[in-house]
């Protein structure tokens, strides 16, 4: 059994606008020391899914169907005293801008020490000879003062180490990760990922990174998920996805890049922008930026103007596409 | 969408350097922000005594560029390296605190008011955030109109519908987009309006900081594409401020390094990829995350970036850098040209050390 099992999550907003779903038959799952790539642009759901993993969806949003069974208990179905068990005890988060997480009223070491006496009982004493000892494992330069530092007094970089330690402080089994280096210059971005990516391969920890950059996620995971608007449209193993993805817009989206055309020429772009939630196009939600969408007459397919794609396995990738379909049945015929 | 659009933008190549023209010059240029602005921010209480301090942001210390005509100069660097403040400069937004700024020949940073009026009309900007530098009162029609009424007063109304018409559809907005509000748009198409807005008096040089950071990816594709079209179509020259280094790859002619507002290493795209000389330049290549597997470890630096309120002496960079030596430590390198005619800030490599 994987560590974390999620199966047809379906996430709501109520607004007063109507009903917006973020998330619509969402399903993948995590074993112990693995590392999962989500990506996907703004809009897509990717941080909704982040939330939606430890149930830290709140009103107007709600969990509308689906589980998220961790180590076989569904963290959808849970109190509030049983989530706060698992709730950066054996998952816990980091999140995109460090100065949002960390308190600035409180110094390092208090919000170090605050965090363990709630899951622990141990001495204040005990508390800061851990985090002193968390601190040391992500690189501090000279940990002891650190402790009793302010947030405002450090750089960006060295914030979102300290949120790395406090995510690690009471050593869970999962990470989730939403952009956690957006916000940083790329030398520091490189720095913080080989940290995250060392310490969860020593600690057997598995991570979740939600991004936006395909860099990241290829240098990072061994599987990855695409989202478009509010759904997986493929998954698999990282290195296939990024080596020869079959949906078109992950295929999209890869050739976009600038570093997949020579230099100076024109960029593959994608025609349009991402639906909004709210209004979401009928079948396949991508079918009215894709380039696959008419038949071999010209003519629009039907099938994926109006029914939504089942997953197909196409080697080790699964893909939600009509157009991957037909071609994967021609081959076998 | 347009016809530009369908066929291939042809390829500004840096081969013709030598004839290359500049178009715009910079010189010996400083700028410093009073850390403290008020009188009464500045004094400090020490050691019992009231003392006036005026501290200094060393946001540019000593920067010579030179864009030449047609190309695109890109500018990258980490937060606070100054090169948005070089944008800034350059269109006059901030004066600099010593050193000169040629336009075509003519010195422009001590211009102002009327004088200054045709060269605002010459040089246009694009900025990062196309849900700041669009008007949020004003329809698309008024924010694309406002610019060729201010600089043709004596147009009549159907002239500049027409032009507003005319870069309409080169860039390709809609006409109906026209009666509608900023805030009705995604970020592409307010920065496609942006651009528009930017191509509507038909400038020479565009300085962009940072158009493409706040976009998605298939987005910056479209913008980036849209950039290159122009630039093809219109002949311009380009000022590009960026930090993403895959973009500087694909778009610039060439590349000016900034570490701690000064300029570390200049040179053409290509051999700047192929053979990155200054130690920032290796570190800064080797950290972009990239899609092959089998990139090797990226350099680490020791350290963080100063603060430009007391700059390191000497190279700037010396804190950080893996091959600094006491010269480092005690003076400041300045731009050499190297055999390749690229120039390179370092000590190292003029000693041959690297």
């Amino acid at each position: 059994m994987a560590l974390l099992e999620v199966s047809n999550l379906d996430v709501r907003f109520a607004l007063r606008q109507g009903e917006v779903r973020a998330l619509r038959d969402v399903s993948f799952t995590l074993d112990r020391g693995e590392r999962l790539g989500i990506v996907g642009e703004s809009g897509a759901g990717k941080s909704v899914a982040a939330f939606t993993l430890l149930n830290l969806i709140a009103k107007p949003g709600y969990i509308a169907d689906g589980s998220i069974r961790f180590e076989g208990n569904d963290l959808a179905r849970m109190s509030a005293r049983e989530l706060r068990r698992v709730r950066g005890n054996r998952i816990s988060m980091i999140f995109q801008d460090p100065m949002m997480t960390l308190n600035p009223v409180l110094s390092i070491g208090e919000q170090m020490v605050e965090s363990l006496k709630a899951h622990r009982r141990i001495s204040t004493r005990e508390a800061r000879a851990i985090a002193l000892h968390k601190l040391k494992q992500v690189y501090i330069p000279s940990p002891e003062t650190r402790l009793d530092q302010y947030p405002h007094e450090l750089s960006g970089g060295m914030r979102q180490r300290i949120i790395i330690a406090i995510a690690l402080l009471l050593d869970p089994d999962i990470i989730v990760a939403d952009e956690p280096t957006t916000a940083l210059d790329v030398t520091i971005q490189a720095e913080i990922m080989t940290l995250l990516r060392e310490l969860c391969e020593k600690h057997n920890v598995g991570l979740v990174l939600i991004t936006h950059d395909l860099g990241v996620v290829s240098q990072m995971t061994q599987r990855t998920l695409v989202m478009y608007a509010g759904r997986v449209i493929e998954q698999g193993p990282t290195r296939e996805i990024i080596n020869d993805a079959q949906h078109p817009y992950t295929q999209g989206l890869l050739n976009a890049l600038p570093q997949m055309t020579t230099p100076g020429s024109r960029l593959n772009q994608i025609p349009g922008s991402m639906p909004s939630l709210a209004n979401t196009p009928s079948g396949c939600a991508f079918h009215p930026r894709c380039q696959y969408r008419y038949d071999a007459s010209g003519q629009p397919r039907r099938d994926c103007l109006e029914e939504v794609p089942e997953f197909v396995t196409s080697g080790n990738c699964d893909v939600a596409c009509h157009m991957v379909r037909d071609m994967l049945a021609k081959e076998a015929s | 969408m347009n016809a530009v659009a369908a066929q291939a933008s042809p390829v500004t190549t840096s081969q013709n350097h030598a004839e290359a023209e500049s178009l715009l010059e910079i010189r010996g240029m400083y700028k410093h922000f009073p850390l403290a602005d008020g009188f009464l921010e500045q004094l400090h209480f020490e050691k019992g005594r009231l003392v006036r301090r005026n501290e200094q942001v060393h946001a540019i210390n000593g920067v010579d560029l030179t864009v030449r005509r047609g190309e695109a100069l890109c500018v990258v660097g980490e937060s606070g390296c100054g090169k948005s403040t070089v944008a800034r400069l350059v269109m006059g937004l901030l004066s600099p605190s010593a050193g000169e700024i040629r336009y075509d020949g003519q010195r422009i940073d001590n211009m102002r008011g009327k004088r200054l009026l045709p060269y605002r009309q010459r040089m246009q900007m694009i900025f990062q955030n196309p849900y700041a530098s669009l008007n949020p009162r004003m329809t698309i029609q008024q924010t694309l109109e406002e610019p060729l009424r201010f600089h043709h007063p004596d147009w009549t109304t159907p002239q500049v519908q027409d032009k507003v018409d005319d870069v309409m559809a080169s860039v390709g907005i809609d006409p109906e987009w026209g009666k509608r509000f900023g805030h009705e748009f995604s970020g592409g198409q307010r920065q496609r309006i942006a651009i528009a807005r930017a191509l509507a008096v038909d400038p020479e040089f565009i300085v962009a900081d940072e158009p493409i950071s706040a976009l998605d990816v298939s987005i910056q594709a479209q913008v980036l594409n849209l950039l290159m079209d122009a630039q093809a179509e219109r002949h311009l020259t380009y000022l590009f401020i960026t930090h993403d280094l895959a973009v500087v790859e694909h778009f610039g002619t060439r590349v000016a390094v900034m570490y701690l507002g000064t300029v570390c290493e200049l040179a053409d795209t290509r051999s700047l990829f192929a053979r990155p000389k200054h130690p920032y330049t290796q570190a800064l290549l080797s950290a972009i995350p990239r899609l092959e597997d089998d990139r090797p470890e990226h350099v680490r630096l020791s350290g963080e970036v100063p603060t430009p309120v007391h700059l390191p002496s000497g190279c700037v960079f010396h804190g950080r850098c893996p091959h600094a030596m006491e010269r480092c430590r005690q003076e400041v390198p300045q731009l050499i040209v190297t055999d390749d005619g690229n120039q390179v800030a370092c000590h190292a490599v003029e000693e041959g050390r690297i």
